[in-house]
């Protein structure tokens, strides 16, 4: 019994060790792509929700690049559809599509586009303008309740993005309806396009707003694997929806836009290219 | 970026101390931001909440202030029912101004690109829509539809950079402008895209009639009447849908004024995707030579 426990736990970490690895390859191609796009990505929006996105697709999600339109596959939305090359980055890192696309990024007839869109395998919802994720999450959790299905739903948006009624509307409706399969992350990096987010509208305190709306509610270190996989088992425990504030970073590992909006869009200079990079490898 | 309708809209505010602005998180990009440095106290960023921000400024324009809307054209659709509902219907004196509009948001992609917002807004009845050209253009027309009563729509994309309607072409709102004279063909365009006409017409050497449309409601019907009664044959080219903007407008009054064979050029009933902008504009035949094309075309038919 004991012996069982512990090589559980040895695979545990064995896995999560895996796991940022690959968060590591994520993020290096979304500095990538930062320096080959050329009119720029959103770059510091992408590197905020890589942890985020990552966690999902590798430790928790059931889905499969062999079968992307598998019908009781977990979904994921990312409803702040501008971090589009973090989502990118992670679906080509499971198998989605060859990572030589990225060089295609927001190109004439590329497969990846300025924003997430169905026409990229592997992207379950279109996104772009903001605030919509959650209200498509619900329709999919109630066809997945309806169908007997046991797949689960999350969504990701960011913090800027809980000012759009849309989503306030979404959080009433998905409690009501008690949806226990659905999940949504906030990725609270304190900022949004024009400013950080409190100065140009208070969200605090969101996560007693969110509770207060009945949803199940929890606090994480965005950027800690770990956590957040704890996180989203706790979810799973839920008789009703539930949501995880991400605490995170703009830019986050990209010292010259961590705690700046410098990277809400720009495109990398070879040395800020090298500059980031040399820092991601440094790293642990 | 947008800094001339920014600049245009700082000086108003200096002459007319019941101007505010309003914007959803996007003042840096449109070019209120301007406007906010310097009369921080009749400035609203609401944050991205653009349905909010309508309410908002119907509400300033019942307590008899003039609010200036700025967000992406895309996104200020959002709004549309309250646009709709409250605005246009009760006639108020709300200006809304739609940037990175057309195929000017070209790298973001279809969620950004609004190729229908003409359409939208001028079916609503009380709304004034315009679409200036250039530069100069840019900064009357925000002066006139802040000076008329009533709900305004005013159409940017990427004309800030572009100069090249003549000195003495000066806006009227209600107007349109004969910016080329020939008697073979008349062009109508708005927008930038009339840069682009013009320079088709020098290709071609053909003998056309440029009309510069910027206000495509009220349309200047008598204007746009005199043109194809001279010419005979009309083309409209936007940066918009071929379903309902200038080219649905002018085909609308065309039918029963003055039935002539109508070309629209313009995006022909597709959403936009990401790309360059001139490799967009190229796809969806808005640049000098395929206009000029079509012209050649059109022309070579009466001909034969
Ligand atoms: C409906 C809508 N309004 C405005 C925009 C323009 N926009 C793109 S990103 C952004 C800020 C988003 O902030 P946040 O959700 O906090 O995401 P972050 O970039 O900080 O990760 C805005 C206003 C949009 N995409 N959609």
């Amino acid at each position: 019994m004991r012996a069982l426990q512990e090589e559980m736990d040895q695979r545990y970490l064995v896995e999560i060790q895996m796991l940022k690895e690959k968060i590591k390859k994520i993020r290096k191609s979304v500095l990538e792509m930062t320096a080959s796009t050329l009119p720029g990505i959103h770059v510091g929006a992408s590197l905020s929700c890589i942890d985020i996105i990552a966690t999902l697709y590798f430790m928790k999600m059931r889905h499969s690049p062999y079968r992307p339109d598998w019908s009781d596959r977990d979904r994921f939305i990312l409803s702040k559809g501008h971090a589009a090359p973090a989502l990118y980055a992670v679906l080509a890192e499971a198998g989605y599509f060859p990572k030589e696309e990225f060089g295609t990024l927001k190109s004439l007839n590329s497969r990846l586009q300025g924003h997430p869109d169905l026409r990229t395998p592997g992207v379950d919802a279109p996104s772009g303008s903001l605030g919509q994720g959650l209200s498509i999450g619900i329709g999919m959790a109630l066809a997945a309740r309806h169908r007997g299905s046991k797949n689960r739903i999350y969504v990701l948006v960011g913090d800027g993005e809980c000012d759009e009624g849309q989503v306030w509307e979404a959080l009433m409706t998905a409690a009501h309806l008690r949806l226990n399969n659905l999940v949504l992350i906030i990725d609270r990096n304190g900022w949004q396009l024009d400013d950080r987010t409190e100065e140009v509208k208070r969200k605090a305190p969101l996560k007693s707003k969110i509770e207060s709306f009945g949803w199940q509610t929890y606090v994480v270190n965005g950027h800690d694997p770990e956590k957040i996989l704890d996180a989203l088992d706790l979810c799973e425990l839920s008789d009703g929806p539930a949501a995880i504030i991400a605490n995170t970073m703009k830019g986050k590992g990209v010292t010259f836009m961590e705690g700046t909006n410098k990277g809400h869009k720009m495109r990398f200079s070879n040395e800020e290219y090298l500059e980031a990079l040399a820092e991601l490898e440094e790293a642990s | 970026m947008r800094a001339i309708f920014g600049d245009t809209l700082v000086s108003l505010g200096e002459e007319n101390h019941t101007l505010m602005a309003l914007t959803a998180d996007v003042a840096k990009p449109t070019g209120v931001s301007k406007f906010a440095e310097a009369y921080p106290s009749r400035f609203f960023n609401v944050g991205i909440s653009e349905q909010d921000m309508i309410g908002i400024a119907a509400g300033l324009a019942l307590s008899g202030d003039i609010p200036v809307v700025a967000v992406f054209a895309p996104f200020l659709m959002r709004a549309w029912e309250q646009i709709r509902s409250t605005i246009a219907r009760a006639n108020l004196n709300v200006k809304m101004v739609g940037t990175h509009a057309g195929l000017s948001a070209s790298d973001e992609g279809g969620s950004h690109q609004s190729l229908e917002d003409v359409c939208l807004m001028r079916v609503l009845p009380n709304m004034t829509v315009v679409v200036p050209g250039d530069r100069q253009e840019i900064a009357e027309a925000t002066r006139a539809i802040v000076q008329m009563k009533g709900p305004a729509y005013m159409r940017l994309g990427r004309d800030e950079s572009l100069k090249f309607l003549e000195g003495d072409c000066v806006f009227r709102l209600g107007k349109a402008a004969t910016v080329a004279d020939g008697h073979d063909i008349t062009v109508f365009s708005n927008g930038a895209m009339t840069s682009e006409v013009l320079d088709a017409v020098k290709a071609t050497k053909l003998s056309a009639k440029v009309v510069h449309v910027p206000t495509v409601k009220p349309l200047d019907e008598e204007a746009i009447v005199a043109a194809a009664r001279e010419t005979g044959l009309v083309v409209c080219v936007e940066e918009h849908s071929v379903i309902g903007g200038l080219g649905g407008a002018i085909a609308e009054l065309l039918s029963s004024e003055y039935p002539v064979p109508i070309t629209r050029v313009g995006v022909k009933d597709v959403f936009g995707e990401s790309g360059p902008q001139r490799d967009l504009l190229r796809k969806h035949g808005l640049v000098a030579e395929s206009i000029g094309d079509v012209m050649m075309n059109i022309v070579g038919r009466k001909a034969a």
